[in-house]
């Protein structure tokens, strides 16, 4: 059972990062192709990614769009996660269904209603379209999140808090906000990454005037590979599994996930 | 003395707040869309307000037809492949220690959050001739000359099985992790081999949890846009890159509209059932 088990794992996890290997490989090719394993070593592609401009614009544009999309969900999110946090009735479950539909339909559904909204009212093809769009979009991670960490709030401390006199403003200020505040920073996290690396509503709403990273990426393909492509790509992985690892080191990752005992433990 | 309430809670203004902005920038999109999927659409022009249904009656046509069966086909095949190898994965996850669990879902979660064009375009490497399996293969002697299998079926249904793994595992995980362990160790000392044990007493356990984890990547395969585009060919196309080629690039908003809102229901449909299903198992 265990030569089982750890071949299935094994293989599973050469199946995994193999993609990631493979695009870090290319990455390093000494002469303008795709090869894998690379031929010969260079970082020249690394030189030419950081020098060209339209690369560097287009990790700009997605940096400026992921920050502002991971604000708009945090504040949606904890608005979210605030009122549905020891409610049961009809408009809580309302609430919490709202949040949860953006992820569960399919991405290209929400991108073409983005589409029809914006070029309605006016904002098709300007990055605040996209940034707003993104923000409701990636509302579900953080608001679970943030609801996790509202539940594992001790009543008591909250009672303790109010027989020493202190007031609502006073209780969320010192109770409800520091304990929160590790859940929230997450799910910041979490929402940045995804806006970051999300392809299909940044295509559909500012495809044509702003390219962010993962669009550019795409377009360049139908030109012929270059191992700057490479390059970017190997950006965007690290930028992930860093994000990803540093939510699961300071965040227990198993917890956030649902893993109750381990937190009971 | 003061009052201790212990149902400390938010006042309604954080809930209106949400209501208001989800509904106008998340729900009135869809009330949009909907409504131009009954537009008409002008040939060789945009579109013009109109109430007809033309849009719906695409559906029935050999094209439409084609589209769903081969939507269908390929992201069932490819969830009940994740399906099969997520469960497995995860069984064996709920039995690691602590350390052992957040590196793999470290992993799984970044797979997850990656980009579907890196994914894609990696795949799309791996599947080519210079640099990948065809030609790994022909030179260990195993074909006459090196060759690509991408675009194409194969390479198109590896890539969506890989991207549904992470998400059965983030699924399963929950329920697989919350079953007591003294459970598959009765089975065991009654005589069931590890494998018996796992498929009478594992499996029952969290059927509710498989189907969802099935039905949920179902549609989150049904979405995808990339994949198709890059590992396919035209007709491996999914309902996901008609949506975008109609509104984009063949400048029919009504008809993308038209599709979308049937996408919308299937999901919607799916996902309802899912509830149905765990309700009646709690």
């Amino acid at each position: 059972m265990f030569r089982i088990r750890n071949i299935f794992l094994g293989l599973i996890l050469i199946i995994f990062v193999a993609p990631i290997i493979v695009v870090v490989g290319v990455s390093f090719n000494a002469r303008k192709q795709l090869l894998f394993p690379p031929q010969g070593f260079s970082f020249r592609w690394y030189s030419e990614a950081a020098l060209e401009s339209d690369w560097l614009s287009a990790v700009g544009t997605s940096f400026i769009l992921a920050l502002g999309a991971a604000s708009v969900a945090l504040v949606l999110a904890f608005s979210l996660a605030l009122y549905c946090w020891r409610r049961l009735g009809w408009q809580s479950r309302i609430l919490r269904g709202m949040g949860l539909l953006p992820f569960m339909l399919p991405p290209v559904v929400s991108a073409l209603g983005f589409l029809v909204f914006w070029s309605s009212i006016g904002g098709y093809g300007q990055l605040y379209a996209a940034v707003i769009s993104h923000g409701v979009f990636l509302v579900t991670l953080p608001m679970v999140m943030i609801l996790i960490g509202l539940d594992s709030i001790d009543r008591n401390l909250i009672d303790a808090a109010r027989v020493c006199g202190a007031g609502r403003s006073e209780v969320y200020l010192t109770v409800i906000l520091p304990i929160v505040r590790p859940f929230m920073i997450f799910g910041f996290f979490f929402a940045f990454v995804l806006s970051f690396n999300e392809y299909i509503i940044s295509f559909m709403l500012i495809g044509f005037t702003h390219e962010t990273l993962p669009v550019k990426i795409f377009n360049s393909l139908r030109y012929g590979y270059t191992p700057v492509m490479a390059v970017v790509s190997t950006f965007i992985v690290l930028l992930t599994v860093g994000g990803m690892g540093l939510i699961a080191r300071f965040g227990d990752l198993p917890r956030l996930f649902g893993a109750w005992e381990t937190v009971e433990k | 003395m003061k009052k201790t309430d212990s149902e400390f809670r938010s006042g309604p203004i954080p809930g209106v707040f949400a209501t208001v902005a989800l509904g106008l920038f998340f729900f009135v999109p869809f009330a949009i869309m909907l409504t131009f999927s009954f537009y008409h659409k002008i040939p060789g022009g945009l579109y013009e307000p109109a109430f007809e249904v033309d849009n719906y009656l695409r559906f029935i046509s050999p094209f439409f037809t084609q589209i769903l069966l081969i939507s269908t086909g390929l992201c069932s095949l490819a969830s009940i492949l994740a399906l099969f190898i997520g469960f497995i994965l995860t069984y064996f996850m709920s039995r690691m220690n602590k350390r052992g669990r957040t590196l793999w879902l470290i992993l799984l979660v970044s797979l997850l959050s990656l980009s579907e064009v890196i994914i894609g375009f990696s795949w799309s490497i791996l599947f080519s001739r210079t640099a990948g399996i065809g030609g790994w293969m022909y030179t260990l002697g195993l074909l006459d000359a090196p060759r690509a299998f991408a675009p194409g079926f194969g390479a198109l249904l590896t890539a969506l099985t890989f991207i549904c793994v992470p998400f059965i595992v983030l699924v399963m995980f929950p329920p697989l992790t919350r079953l007591p362990k003294e459970w598959v160790e009765s089975a065991r000392m009654l005589g069931a081999t590890p494998l018996r044990a796992v498929i009478t007493v594992v499996v029952p356990s969290v059927r509710p949890a498989l189907i969802a984890a099935f039905i949920l990547a179902f549609i989150y395969s049904l979405g995808s846009y990339v994949l198709p585009i890059m590992l396919g060919k035209p007709r491996h196309w999914t309902i996901s890159v008609h949506i975008t080629d109609q509104a984009l690039f063949q400048a029919n908003i009504p008809f993308a509209s038209a599709l979308s809102v049937f996408l919308i229901v299937t999901a919607l449909s799916l996902i309802a059932l899912i509830s149905k299903i765990q309700n009646r198992f709690t």
